[in-house]
């Protein structure tokens, strides 16, 4: 039986499900334009995950900043994982090598990724990398040391009330991830 | 009440008895029933959540319970009052009295109306088990990644089939009152001459469709982050865990004006009737009601001041939060001028309604120094955040509520509820209630962190007076239960329209309200 009411509870229905359809997707459609907007905001601190160009732009010798190392190895990551240095002092457009050391404390073979972030935020996308150990994974055996390098500059576009970035890595096991991708394959 | 005689003879139809009618039940009426009952029972069991909590920072130090426990408690006290009292008690209160205050027989889709409320008790059951399955949520009701991914007590699949459920029951509610406002209004009732509560409804509707979906989404991605190997919220998979607060609070701040917007409409029923005005300005009530809507959706990053936003966000979401204290100024203002020169009696449902005007007022304003973002680096995760959202739920949204079952329990009920009895619940409500709440705003200035189940020393005396108000308003609210139960029971007969000022449909069916009501569509002038 289709009277006009039903048809009209029908319509509104149907636009009001819609509405529920339309906003279940936008949660999801966050999370891309969540990227999107941190990628041009530079909000989350993420750099860029490939190499940078070497600099072409020259050295500002007018002023130093300090850039901070920080490292640590996420939870059920038995592994030691410092900078060797603590701290450089640099001038925006050198380009500076650091070493971070890691060592593999269990006795079987794993692989560890890296994950930078740079704090403040805004400065993340002046922060440009050469060579880093986080474009790659690092495979150790059980006990193994290894020495990482990390090459960069400082974007001498850099904002002058930057004094300060602080660059940190957390340490992951991967180990798990790639063998279920490579059982995938 | 001949009119309304006549309607139930013309039906015929058999009511089943015992179980079966609560269960199989399309009436308006008895699922308003149904859920003001649930919400009570959950409102009680919450309650006794909160005892615990309150016993154990009585004093310093651990005395009854471990704080893993602790956490659970402070969880699930959470995710039940919001979800399984506040939230139900008033979808109770829209499903009896939206049909009787527009002239409709009934909620436009009966049938969704029942399954809206019985899927509800097997959410909650869901959420309750996992206390006896290895732990219940411990993540705190914001449940952050990665709390509740990474460290969670594996209790998150319960958590997240209970909110799907949840979110399912309210998203269906919410189309149900939307279609009953927009299809069955009497004829003649355009949508300015609707009651302004049945405003808030309708705009309360809209903001459940449009943030509940959000929600099922962000716990959809929490559950296969945990289980499935997704890295939504993970760094090592290239994921951020900041973005679970954004999609977090992007439904969170809207769900919080889903608590109080339905709240604005009970008072501005209850204080024009026992002021016996008209409510003063009610198009720019209307008009308020639908821009604190709307301004719900661009102040989310309030609650994430904190998390390393670039001073531009931070100016962004400040300044809009503060805006949204001109809509609400506009409606307290317009409370006040109702009032102004009204020939005021103060009934129960009036003292409450006042209650609520000052103390909400007080959430208003410590909401207002929260939204400074200076200064909520300071205040934030303290108690001060505490006595700020316990203002605007407690004394805000329930006492509202409180206000509208003693108003309508003569026309649910038939009889007059004890005077005497009410005003007790109210005194004792109205004590305890700020000896609660109240010394949470000095513990927080003082640096007291939320969530914790212990604390330093200097917080002790502050803490026990807290708990000493908290056992008084939990002990108080079986006053309540008392004055409902007797009144269902008897007392004295109520006449159709118990409150001379009162005005609307719903007063010129009889007391109680028959099974059937306006069958016939009355006619509006």
């Amino acid at each position: 039986m289709q009277t006009p009411e039903n048809k009209k509870t029908k319509k509104v229905v149907s636009k009001l499900m819609f509405i529920v359809i339309a906003m279940f997707g936008f949660g999801f459609a966050m999370v891309p334009l969540y990227d999107v907007f941190c990628d041009i905001t530079g909000l989350n601190g993420k750099t860029a995950t490939e190499a940078a160009q070497v600099n072409q732009a020259g050295i500002d010798i007018t002023r130093e900043v300090k850039v901070q190392f920080i490292s640590h190895a996420a939870k059920d990551m038995p592994w030691q994982f410092r900078p060797e240095v603590a701290e450089i002092m640099v001038r925006p457009g050198e380009t500076k090598i650091v070493k971070f050391y890691a060592k593999n404390e269990s006795s079987v073979q794993m692989v560890g990724q890296s994950v930078p972030s740079v704090a403040p935020g805004r400065a993340a996308s002046y922060f440009k990398k050469i060579e880093c150990f986080c474009f790659e994974q690092q495979t150790l055996e059980g006990q193994e040391e290894v020495l990482m390098p990390l090459q960069f500059y400082i974007d001498p576009e850099l904002p002058a009330d930057v004094m300060t970035l602080t660059l940190s890595y957390t340490l992951y096991d991967v180990t798990t991830k790639i063998e279920s991708y490579a059982a995938a394959l | 009440m001949t009119t309304a005689t006549d309607v139930i003879h013309d039906h015929h139809d058999h009511i089943p008895t015992g179980i079966k009618r609560w269960l199989f039940t399309t009436n308006h009426k008895d699922i308003g029933t149904l859920y003001l009952w649930f919400a009570f029972i959950m409102f009680l069991t919450g309650g006794s959540m909160a005892m615990v909590i309150r016993a154990e920072l009585f004093q310093p130090g651990l005395q009854f319970i471990n704080p893993d426990f602790f956490n659970q408690m402070t969880t699930v006290h959470g995710l039940i009052m919001v979800f399984g009292a506040v939230m139900p008690a008033f979808t109770g209160l829209a499903n009896w009295m939206i049909p009787l205050m527009i002239g409709a027989p009934d909620m436009a889709l009966p049938r969704l109306n029942n399954w809206s409320f019985w899927i509800l008790p097997f959410a909650f059951s869901i959420l309750l088990m996992s206390f006896f399955l290895g732990g219940a949520p411990n993540f705190g009701w914001t449940f952050y990644a990665p709390l509740s991914t990474t460290y969670s007590n594996g209790s998150t699949a319960f958590f997240v089939f209970a909110v799907h459920i949840m979110g399912i029951s309210s998203i269906m509610g919410a189309i149900n009152v939307i279609v009953t406002i927009m299809n069955m209004r009497a004829p003649g009732m355009t949508y300015m001459k609707m009651p302004l509560f049945v405003w808030t409804f309708f705009i309360t509707a809209y903001l459940l469709i449009a943030v509940m979906p959000v929600l099922a989404g962000l716990v959809t991605m929490l559950l296969t982050d945990t289980y499935f190997g997704t890295s939504f919220f993970s760094a090592s998979g290239g994921g951020d865990p900041v973005l679970f607060q954004h999609i977090f609070w992007f439904f969170g701040h809207p769900e919080v004006y889903i608590m109080i917007l339905p709240a604005f409409g009970i008072v501005s029923t209850t204080i024009p009737a026992f002021s016996r005005k008209k409510l003063f300005g009610y198009s720019s009530m209307v008009y308020a009601t639908s821009s604190i809507a709307f301004l719900s959706f661009i102040v989310w990053a309030h609650h994430m001041f904190t998390t390393g936003m670039p001073l531009v966000g931070e100016l962004f979401f400040m300044y809009c939060t503060m805006l949204i204290a001109v809509p609400t100024g506009v409606k307290v203002f317009n409370w006040m001028a109702t009032m102004w020169r009204g020939s005021i009696s103060f009934e129960v449902p009036m003292m409450f309604s006042i209650a609520f005007v000052i103390l909400f007022t007080i959430g208003g304003f410590s909401g207002l120094m929260l939204a400074m973002a200076p200064v909520d680096f300071q205040y934030h995760d303290t108690y001060f955040v505490v006595a700020h959202f316990h203002y605007v739920l407690v004394t805000g949204s329930l006492f509202s509520i409180f206000a509208a079952a003693y108003y309508w329990l003569p026309k649910w009920t038939g009889h007059m509820f004890n005077e005497t009895l009410a005003k007790t619940h109210f005194w004792c409500s109205l004590v305890s209630v700020n000896l609660l709440f109240f010394p949470m705003h000095f513990l927080g200035l003082a640096g007291m962190p939320r969530r914790i189940p212990d604390y330093a020393l200097q917080f002790a005396d502050f803490n026990m007076w807290v708990s000493i108000g908290g056992f008084a308003f939990g002990l108080s609210q079986f006053i309540f239960l008392a004055v409902v139960i007797k009144c269902i029971r008897g007392g004295e007969k109520a006449p159709d329209k118990p409150w001379d000022g009162a005005e609307g449909l719903e007063w010129t069916v009889p007391s109680p309200a028959p099974y059937h009501t306006f069958s016939t569509p009355p006619k509006i002038d």
